[in-house]
């Protein structure tokens, strides 16, 4: 039997502290856009932690709700930006 | 050069990576460690990041400044555990005069600051820790 298409999500400084973890496997969304994806994050123990409003890159580029993820894309939510 | 580095930054080699005969002007930052922050005594940071990302977002940032002004930039951003008074992040640029110099200088600190994914931990002389959050 096939293996369902699963996309990774990687989790950063408090994010991946509230997850509890760095990274995961999770399974393609239905619609596959990146908005219902970090529903399903949020419904993750931990992921009702995530503000309202959450930074998404797909294979390390900034990207938006509406933009799509397909299997095997790297997805990272991240923190507001600290560095510097 | 990438722009992540788990080793102690220099400045002078940074400077060697951005002069030449022409450009005589050179402007630098760093940014050090610092003991406090909102109030509270810290004793360290550590400082996390996504490299993958950085690299493209760094990459981006000089060659705006590049197309900007007539300069040559660079810049070093360290991750790990720092404490008080290291060097956690360093840009140089070069122009024929200083004028560009200096903007460029400006300009790659506070872009880098506000886009690239880095994130820093304190630790407070009480023993506790708190991540950064950027200011509004």
């Amino acid at each position: 039997m096939p293996q369902p298409p699963t996309i990774r999500l990687l989790a950063f400084a408090r994010y991946a502290e509230l997850l509890g973890r760095e990274s995961l496997e999770l399974p393609l969304p239905e619609p596959p856009t990146v908005e219902r994806l970090i529903e399903s994050v949020r419904a993750l123990p931990g992921g009702e932690g995530l503000p309202p409003v959450v930074l998404v890159a797909v294979n390390a580029r900034q990207a938006g709700g509406a933009d799509h993820v397909a299997p095997g894309d790297e997805v990272a939510i991240l923190p507001p930006m600290a560095g510097g | 050069m990438s722009l992540l580095t788990s080793d102690p930054i220099e400045l002078a080699p940074l400077v060697a990576e951005v002069v030449a005969d022409d450009r005589g002007g050179v402007a630098t930052f760093l940014g050090l460690v610092r003991d406090h922050h909102q109030g509270q005594r810290v004793v360290r940071l550590e400082y996390s990041a996504y490299p993958e990302m950085v690299e493209g977002v760094a990459a981006g940032i000089l060659a705006e400044a590049c197309a900007r002004w007539p300069v040559r930039v660079a810049a070093r951003h360290r991750t790990g555990v720092l404490e008080v008074g290291e060097v956690a992040v360093a840009v140089a640029a070069a122009g024929a005069h200083r004028a560009e110099a200096f903007e460029a200088c400006r300009y790659v600190i506070e872009e880098l600051k506000r886009r690239v994914p880095i994130w820093k931990k304190e630790f407070y002389a009480d023993g506790t820790t708190g991540w950064v959050e950027p200011r509004p």
